[in-house]
């Protein structure tokens, strides 16, 4: 009960005038942050650190953390309109949400996933409320092997669950996996296939390719298919959000399935962008019109988004409790909490009660204000897609350009991000699908790395993937998932040969 | 906000009189000023450079806004090269950790401290021996027994990044107590001591500021601090200890010593000027509560160091890593 009497106390200090001010400016700072692809959330958090050095700590990690909320919920607004997804965890969103607005229903899928992260968010704020010292806890046995198992399983899912040719998949994943090992490899601390190019230094940037293969492959597609974008005849009212919530209800179990999945990545740290991959597969596995995702359907969009949100929020915790961020965002709010004279660890919550549990009632607060700023807007950004292509296609382009030149301030970005569009378009005529190379350029390098550090650890015995029960599960059901579809059949020809 | 725009709007002012009396014989920067991190965002020099960019926005110490910016790739490499190849530009100023010289010696990218123009040392990072707090050993000597008694290459020995500065300390006590560890390379110093509490290694060498908050909340233990004297705070932060309680590891009978520089260098081909005026805002930067505070927090030796005396000890800093790291086997094959 204590707890709650903490929330009370909480609530009172985020609710105060100041602080509510800060909140919608935050949001809204967010929102702006998370719609330019490339300016990341970790980037504007970061950005705009130093100017909460003057503000009461609590008062600076209400704006910064509802930043952070803005930015979730704007990277799924051009994911949805022009298949641009503005953050890595929004990827996922797009595989639906863009044809969804190309049919004419831009609202129906701004509202889902703005709906749905919200109730993620929620569900892993409520988690953090009850369970934190719990689940702290449970971070804790997550090393080296038990990271690269969890990696693993989001590989696994992707490949086994996707109705795509495997070998395709696998030829793209392979592709993605090349392409992040490029850089400094982290294990021997030596360059690797950088051909002496100095610019090479950092690796293919994910964010850099994702607004090539994803943004500019589909503006080429669109100018071949005849200048003709598809949204135009978006119904633009509020009545549409109303609508949508009415059918939202039915989805509870995919919301559900994908908030669990969402906090357990949060908490490990795995991070959103693997919870929403992970949580897009197994619904598509699962749903009953699972066979139509893809091309347009509801539930595509709430089991990302509701993910990504529950992971983004669930990786705060720990943070607070253990010092180490689930996210790079976390990670730059870390350091603003160690210049606030807060160390976030084990004593946090005993030590520092009123900026803690202030933190945790903005989190309620903040979600409900960023909701609320977003769903209003709904019928603005729907709106976007009645102008006609031959006018936005050049802003897309101009704002991908910055986009791309915005993640390591280089023209050679700009440049790379034209490749990989022409690259984007090629795979998609050839019919490779374009997610599983996206996501081996996002967890290549790091499944790589705990992979290596799990056998440094072992001495060079593959045992240690099955050593403990938590890592020996968590591959178990990587490799189930990864051959699902032979157990299936396997299943129903033993089915049938019994009969 | 306000203040934001209250200061950006100040800052032009200040800049258009900056233009009008550029007469003046001191140099001052007339455009923001970048301030290169060539590492991560959240890691111990972002952490400082993010602090010093928050005290000169308060404190009102430049007249221009003070930029940060993250190059982290290639160990930091790309941040290098990119001062280096800014020569002449005095609005270009680059915060630095033992990479400096590590990531040249060890990746073979063409540069050299030499090729910039040094500023100022801000302070100097401790490195301090942690263990869990389950484990028996209270001892240095406790710990270099179980260390020499486990089978060769068993001890695991966690650190950030691979080929500097936490894995050459790895390599000198290795020397220094004759056993085999395996060093296991992370990206964070958070992260790292985060695998010790959980026992998934079995020792660090954890910055202070890195492990500090394990330590207050009774999961990690420091065993020595690889200095030639006790760290200076007697602030008590775990069962009555201060960091001054720390002994020396050399006291203890490891004798390794490694000290990681936080210091400021500025693009090739900087005039006296304005090297001149990058110590001056330092030294204000060093006066105010906020760094004191900072330092505290991370038990930072706060030697500072400018003109000659810091190029002399630079080099021969430079030269101590050569022979470590020739000594280690880390040397880039060509070098």
């Amino acid at each position: 009960m204590e707890e709650l009497a903490n929330l009370f106390h909480g609530f009172a200090v985020a609710l105060q005038p100041y602080n509510i001010m800060l909140m919608i400016i935050g949001i809204t700072l967010g929102v702006i942050i998370g719609v330019l692809p490339g300016l990341g959330g970790a980037n504007g958090v970061a950005i705009l650190l130093p100017l909460t050095f003057s503000m009461p700590p609590t008062s600076a990690i209400i704006m910064l953390s509802c930043i952070y909320w803005g930015a979730l919920f704007g990277g799924a607004i051009t994911s949805i309109l022009f298949n641009i997804p503005g953050e890595p965890w929004s990827v996922a969103t797009t595989f639906d949400g863009y044809p969804m607005a190309q049919q004419g229903k831009p609202g129906e899928a701004l509202t889902a996933a703005f709906t749905s992260s919200f109730v993620g968010a929620l569900f892993a704020v409520i988690m953090i409320t009850l369970v934190a010292p719990l689940v702290a806890g449970f971070a804790l046995r997550f090393g080296p092997a038990e990271k690269f198992a969890v990696y693993f399983l989001a590989f696994c899912s992707f490949v086994g669950l996707s109705k795509e040719p495997p070998f395709k998949t696998i030829a793209a994943m392979m592709m993605g996996f090349a392409l992040a090992a490029v850089g400094l490899d982290s294990i021997t601390g030596q360059l690797r296939l950088t051909f002496g190019v100095t610019e090479l230094l950092n690796g293919f940037d994910f964010l850099i390719a994702v607004i090539g293969l994803f943004g500019i492959g589909e503006i080429l597609l669109t100018m071949e298919e005849g200048l003709a974008f598809r949204g135009g005849n978006a119904s633009i009212n509020l009545r549409v959000v109303l609508h949508t919530w009415r059918e939202l209800p039915a989805y509870w179990m995919t919301s559900l399935r994908s908030c669990l999945i969402g906090c357990w990545m949060g908490v490990t740290p795995a991070g959103a962008t693997p919870a929403s991959f992970m949580s897009y597969g197994i619904a598509k596995r699962l749903a009953r019109r699972g066979n139509n995702f893809g091309k347009g359907e509801i539930e595509g969009v709430i089991a990302p988004e509701t993910a990504a949100h529950a992971a983004g929020t669930a990786a705060l915790l720990p943070m607070l409790s253990l010092g180490v961020p689930g996210s790079p965002t976390a990670a730059v709010l870390l350091g603003g909490l160690l210049i606030w004279g807060l160390q976030p660890g084990p004593m946090l919550f005993v030590e520092q009660k009123e900026f803690v549990w202030g933190l945790i009632a903005s989190m309620y607060l903040g979600n409900l204000a960023g909701l609320i700023v977003v769903l209003t807007c709904v019928p603005i950004f729907a709106a976007i897609l009645r102008v006609p292509f031959g006018i936005i296609a050049p802003l897309i382009l101009v704002l991908c350009a910055i986009g791309a030149y915005s993640v390591h301030n280089s023209t050679f970005d700009v440049m790379l991000m034209l490749v990989f569009g022409v690259l984007g378009y090629l795979l998609k005529k050839c019919n490779y699908p374009l997610a599983p190379l996206v996501l081996a350029i996002v967890l290549g390098d790091k499944a790589e790395e705990s992979f290596r550090q799990s056998l440094l650890g072992s001495q060079g015995s593959l045992g240690v993937f099955f050593s403990n029960g938590l890592v020996s599960t968590i591959m178990a059901l990587g490799l189930v998932a990864l051959f699902w579809s032979a157990i299936q059949e396997g299943y129903s020809r033993l089915r049938t040969s019994m009969a | 906000m306000k203040p934001f725009v209250l200061n950006v709007a100040l800052a032009a002012i200040a800049m258009s009189c900056v233009g009008s009396t550029a007469s003046h014989a001191a140099w001052e920067p007339v455009r923001p000023v970048e301030f290169i991190v060539p590492a991560g965002t959240g890691g111990g020099a972002d952490q400082m450079a993010r602090t010093i960019q928050g005290i000169v926005t308060k404190h009102n110490l430049m007249k221009q806004p003070l930029v940060v910016i993250n190059k982290a790739g290639g160990a930091g490499g790309e941040g290098f090269l990119d001062v280096k190849t800014s020569s002449g530009n005095p609005h270009k100023i680059i915060i630095t950790l033992s990479n400096l010289f590590t990531t040249p010696l060890a990746t073979g990218i063409p540069f050299n401290w030499k090729d910039l123009t040094p500023v100022a040392m801000l302070a100097l990072d401790e490195f301090v021996l942690w263990v869990n707090a389950e484990k028996p050993y209270k001892t240095v000597k406790d710990y270099v027994d179980a260390a020499k008694q486990a089978p060769s290459g068993s001890f695991k020995m966690g650190g950030t990044g691979s080929k500097q500065e936490d894995q050459i300390i790895t390599v000198g006590i290795e020397k220094a107590i004759e056993a085999k560890f395996t060093y296991i390379p992370y990206k964070g110093g958070g992260e790292v001591a985060v695998q010790l509490v959980g026992n998934h290694v079995d020792s660090t060498v954890n910055n202070p500021i890195e492990a500090v908050a394990q330590w207050r909340g009774g999961k990690l233990r420091p065993l020595c601090v690889f200095d030639a004297q006790p760290m200076a705070y007697d602030e008590p932060i775990a069962d009555g200890k201060a960091w001054k309680d720390v002994p020396t590891c050399k006291s203890q009978g490891l004798a390794m010593e490694y000290l990681m520089l936080r210091g400021v260098f500025m693009s090739p081909k900087a005039t006296k000027d304005q090297v001149e005026y990058y110590v001056e805002l330092f030294k204000k930067v060093r006066a105010t509560p906020e760094w004191q505070d900072f330092m505290k927090n991370g038990a930072f030796n706060t030697t500072f160091l400018t003109g000659a005396d810091y190029a002399k000890w630079v080099a021969a800093e430079e030269k101590r890593h050569e022979g470590l790291m020739k000594d280690a086997g880390f040397l880039a094959s060509g070098n």
